[in-house]
């Protein structure tokens, strides 16, 4: 799809629906979309998420105000060490955890995204995080198939944006953004600053527009 | 240890001495980090942080703050001339794929035959792994810096991990206050004292089987 000019953050988040898998983007607060997320936690009513982020947010801010919230189901991430109260939820049996190396996690969500049914690493064989998935040993190395990650919905941050959606991520903010970008059925694009099509450097785009279905100023 | 500095400098700055001018190396949370303020003139190497930066330069001062910078402890730090941003696939495809020569971290346990334990406690929460899986797997020379025994007197160099592994045989050196081990042919090797330690001074704080080759 392509983004047809921006619309309200409420209106945009009002396609996430209970029962989904919501990816987010951003490595702990930073390049994550806050003003998705604040939007969601308080225009939306939709519960028992599936969130797929590398951190929970941190307490009460980003999906740390969603877990506050009671509506998420389930994390799929490499470090809810970050929010201790989502450990606590984990827990309590609040909500329920998988934990993926976080190459793997990256992985998981390009090959959702680009079309890859699965992939085998090396990395976690023989651990914790290897059980009840496939081991194979391929050049005498112990590989892990992991399966792919999508989701219904990618909430993603650029700092730019123009207005087919084209993104461009400023410093380490890029992060899992364009990625997810790539890896759900709707994606949502919260953006720093939009820009007039034709002033983004075409080399410069990391999201090329075809994955951006909403566009939402960043507040 | 006769001349006792603070175990955290003295193992940082041995570990100075491993990395050779023009190496990738990643440098993990806690003694890691102290590494570069140890790196004699010329010998330039090149920092990678796996939340996509090549190129990671000194802390900022406090009016360069920028919030989207940081290394993947999440602390502030800027970029250097030459330096490249990219995803976090790419950040890790160039771990895993052996791009990166050197990952410095520290270890919970690690064995005699170079297995690590650096992540998670038994009983405690095992949620957050971050990259350290990737990291002890992909990079092409692994460096672990760790005190020799835990605050409560325990052997960090085991026989076997008991903590839940990171990976196995993935090690291939040990620097602590005492002394400098490798990993060879899969058995531990002691092949430096550090710091006016004994050979007996280090066999009583490592539960680990090892040989001793001391190098001049």
């Amino acid at each position: 799809m392509t983004a047809t000019g921006l619309v309200a953050a409420e209106e945009a988040v009002g396609r996430v629906k209970t029962g989904d898998t919501v990816m987010v983007g951003g490595f702990g607060l930073v390049g994550a979309p806050l003003t998705l997320i604040d939007a969601l936690a308080e225009h939306s009513d939709a519960t028992d998420l599936t969130v797929v982020s590398n951190n929970i947010g941190e307490p009460g801010k980003g999906l740390g105000k969603l877990l506050r919230q009671g509506r998420i189901r389930r994390g799929i991430s490499s470090f809810f060490t970050s929010n201790p109260e989502a450990v606590a939820a984990v827990n309590a049996g609040e909500i329920e955890a998988t934990l993926l190396p976080q190459g793997t996690f990256a992985e998981a969500i390009r090959a959702g995204g680009g079309g890859i049914a699965g992939f085998f690493t090396p990395v976690g064989a023989g651990t914790l995080l290897a059980e009840g998935k496939e081991e194979r040993l391929i050049d005498g190395v112990p590989h892990v198939l992991e399966q792919p990650i999508r989701a219904d919905v990618a909430l993603v941050y650029a700092a730019r944006a123009d207005e087919l959606g084209n993104l461009w991520y400023r410093h380490t903010a890029r992060n899992f953004n364009p990625l997810m970008a790539t890896a759900a059925t709707l994606t949502i694009a919260e953006a720093g600053e939009v820009v007039p099509v034709g002033e983004l450097e075409p080399e410069s785009i990391a999201t090329p527009h075809l994955y951006v279905d909403y566009l939402v100023a960043h507040r | 240890m006769s001349e006792a500095g603070d175990p955290k400098t003295v193992i940082a700055a041995r570990a100075a001495q491993e990395l050779r001018p023009g190496e990738i190396v990643n440098l993990g949370i806690g003694i890691p980090n102290l590494i570069p303020g140890y790196l004699g003139a010329g010998t330039e190497i090149f920092l990678h942080t796996e939340n996509g930066l090549l190129g990671v330069g000194p802390r900022p001062a406090e009016d360069e703050l920028d919030p989207d910078l940081v290394d993947a402890a999440k602390r502030p730090v800027t970029a250097l001339p030459g330096a490249s941003y990219f995803d976090s696939a790419s950040s890790f495809a160039m771990i895993r794929g052996g791009h990166v020569d050197v990952a410095v971290l520290g270890a919970l346990q690690v064995s005699e035959r170079g297995d690590i334990a650096n992540w998670a406690i038994p009983g405690k929460d095992v949620l957050g792994v971050g990259g350290a899986m990737d990291l002890v797997v992909g990079a092409r020379r692994v460096i672990v810096t760790m005190t020799s025994t835990t605050p409560k007197g325990e052997a960090k160099l085991v026989h076997e991990c008991t903590f839940p592994l990171t990976a196995r045989e993935a090690v291939d050196v040990v620097v602590t206050e005492q002394a400098v081990f490798r990993i060879r042919g899969n058995s531990l090797v002691l092949t430096e004292l550090l710091g006016g330690s004994t050979v007996a001074d280090v066999s009583s704080v490592t539960e680990a089987r090892f040989t001793i080759e001391l190098e001049d």
